[in-house]
């Protein structure tokens, strides 16, 4: 288990130099000089250099690479050129939002799913099967900020229960701040529960054609308890897979139902920097959600190996 | 036949009809404006209503759904030209240096978050049609070179490739007359159901104004102009989300149907 952890370990460090690398290539060529940017076009060529040799805009590539780099390995991601404020803090402040939003949409889709998925494998074939696994179908066909849209067309404009956009902030409470995530949590669920209900179903399906399912009827346990006491434990494997999988998507997906409903998370600090040429911020940020998904690939792989011993032996 | 053959096959097939006619007959010029009669619900003379220039919505669908296929279509095709030619070298090579670095760099492709990247690449390169195509068709490669090479691994321990080889045939030479047709099946099921994922990602990328640039009409930009319309005119979100909708349950449902229909042992199973 030791010698599979240390050379998954060294996979996720070679991932992260070459995605750091392509990050930085592809920022290196974008068009549009910061200091420029700032300074308006009017701007006096000493001023321009000046302004570059403070943001460090004339060291070499590789310098530059490197400072980077550095910097993120001991939490500094530079400086702003917009805002002039930390990077670390600006990400931080926005992944308050973030973060609880895809958590939170991460529980959403697991509570639809897991039901919806067991309820389906275990009436196989049936209309109750049928019915699920079509809803699942128009699920997976919805695009999640239309959803959003929808939402805020009924339940923010007609019910008013909910407001149409904006972050309530912590400082207001719990509740509050949960409300104002509540539709974006919704709207981000959908297509990723019906994606699992559908895993967790064919799963289970597999799982319960199993000899051992037999031998459990076998010993006088009914469809039902045989499917919770061994089906579901043996089914969590794919399901697992999924989850990991869908939680980075989350936090990434998170970008455009930000900008639905207006919320000052990484996905609007990511567009606002774009727009102003903030690279440093794009740069930042890019890395921060490739590094989070490579991590949480880690993880699902180590936490499969530590459940099933044949996958550390196949890698 | 199965049913969900037929109901994927004609949903898609209505939609490559209306793009496909959308290039002699519409309605009306999805592009002329007519503010007297601006957001008008559907009615006898426009069929999904007008938005907030006055434009007939089914005329802009239709020249919409044109933009979406195009957009898909180049974008899978790009998937299918580099992902399978990958997929192919690595199974020939199995175990090999060359395997281990395509498949490495999949792994990559993988971990990095498509939406994420395509802004980015859209947002630096310049928003457009073309530039959405490449940043959608990337993450095309590493799930055709992965299904590709996972397909194409049991086949190249049969017999009658080694009959193949023994007749000394290439590597190459195989891959390319025994491999890929005994793939080609799964090759299409799969380009299904990432056609269907690439018009949500053409729709989002435009919603968010980095696909295709006015006057191309395109379903996520119709969504865009509808966001704050929504409240007096909810059919200017409602036509193309249901166009999208549509589009994308008649592809996930052809690619279904496909794969039952050309893999007889999934009817058994039932899956």
């Amino acid at each position: 288990m030791l010698r599979y952890a240390l050379k998954r370990l060294a996979s996720l460090f070679v991932s992260l130099a070459i995605a750091s690398l392509v990050i930085f290539a592809v920022i290196e060529v974008a068009p549009g000089d910061p200091a420029s940017f700032m300074l308006g076009i009017n701007a006096q060529e000493d001023t321009l250099a000046a302004l570059r040799a403070e943001l460090g805009l004339d060291q070499s590539k590789v310098q530059r690479y490197l400072a980077w780099v550095g910097g993120m390995v001991q939490g500094d991601f530079g400086t702003s050129y917009q805002y002039r404020t930390p990077v670390a803090q600006m990400i931080g402040d926005r992944l308050w939002v973030s973060l609880p939003l895809a958590l939170y949409a991460l529980a959403l889709s697991t509570v639809i799913a897991f039901p919806a998925g067991i309820f389906a494998a275990s009436r196989r074939g049936r209309a109750g099967d049928i019915g699920v696994m079509g809803a699942t179908q128009i699920g997976v066909a919805i695009p999640n900020f239309w959803f959003a849209m929808m939402l805020v067309l009924v339940f923010a404009i007609n019910l008013r229960w909910f407001s149409a956009g904006g972050f309530a902030g912590w400082d207001e409470g719990a509740f509050a701040a949960m409300k104002s995530l509540t539709l974006p949590a919704i709207a981000l669920a959908l297509p990723q529960a019906a994606i699992l209900a559908r895993v967790m179903r064919s799963a289970l399906l597999d799982v319960l054609g199993e000899d051992f399912i037999r031998t459990a009827r076998a010993k006088g346990l009914t469809r039902g308890q045989a499917l919770r006491r061994h089906g579901l434990r043996n089914a969590m494997i794919p399901v697992l897979t999924i989850l990991g999988l869908q939680f980075s998507f989350l936090l990434a997906g998170g970008i455009i139902i930000e900008q639905v409903f207006y919320l000052p998370g990484l996905g609007r600090l990511v567009f606002q920097s774009i727009s102003a040429r903030d690279l440093i911020v794009v740069e930042s940020v890019t890395m921060l959600l490739v590094f989070a998904v490579i991590v949480v690939n880690f993880a699902v792989d180590l936490a499969y190996a530590a459940v099933d011993p044949r996958l550390r032996a196949r890698t | 036949m199965n049913r969900s053959l037929i109901l994927g096959g004609s949903l898609s097939l209505l939609m490559v009809v209306a793009a496909l006619v959308s290039f002699f007959w519409t309605p009306f010029d999805h592009a002329a404006m007519n503010i007297p009669a601006k957001l008008q619900p559907p009615n006898a003379v426009h069929w999904f209503g007008t938005d907030h220039f006055g434009r007939d919505m089914f005329s802009m669908i239709m020249v919409g759904a044109r933009t979406s296929i195009a957009v898909a279509f180049v974008a899978v095709g790009i998937g299918i030209g580099l992902g399978v030619p990958l997929g192919l070298w690595a199974a020939a090579r199995q175990g090999g240096w060359v395997d281990e670095i395509i498949m490495r760099c999949n792994d990559l492709i993988f971990a990095f978050p498509s939406l994420v990247i395509a802004i980015l690449i859209t947002a630096i390169f310049g928003a457009g049609a073309v530039n959405a195509i490449i940043a959608i068709g990337i993450f095309n490669i590493p799930v055709f070179a992965r299904v590709t090479r996972g397909a194409a691994l049991p086949i190249w321990s049969r017999e009658f490739i080694m009959a193949a080889r023994v007749a000394g045939k290439g590597r190459a030479r195989i891959s390319v007359e025994h491999i890929l047709p005994n793939v080609a099946n799964l090759l299409i099921v799969q380009a299904t159901i990432q056609f269907s994922l690439a018009i949500l990602a053409e729709a989002a990328l435009s919603y968010v104004g980095l696909g295709a640039q006015p006057p191309t009409p395109s379903w996520g930009r119709m969504l865009a102009d509808a966001q704050t319309l929504v409240s007096i005119a909810p059919h200017m979100a409602l036509v193309p989300g249901f166009a999208i909708i549509i589009t994308v349950l008649g592809l996930n449902l052809l690619g279904d149907g496909l794969r039952d229909a050309l893999d007889p042992r999934l009817r058994v199973s039932g899956i």
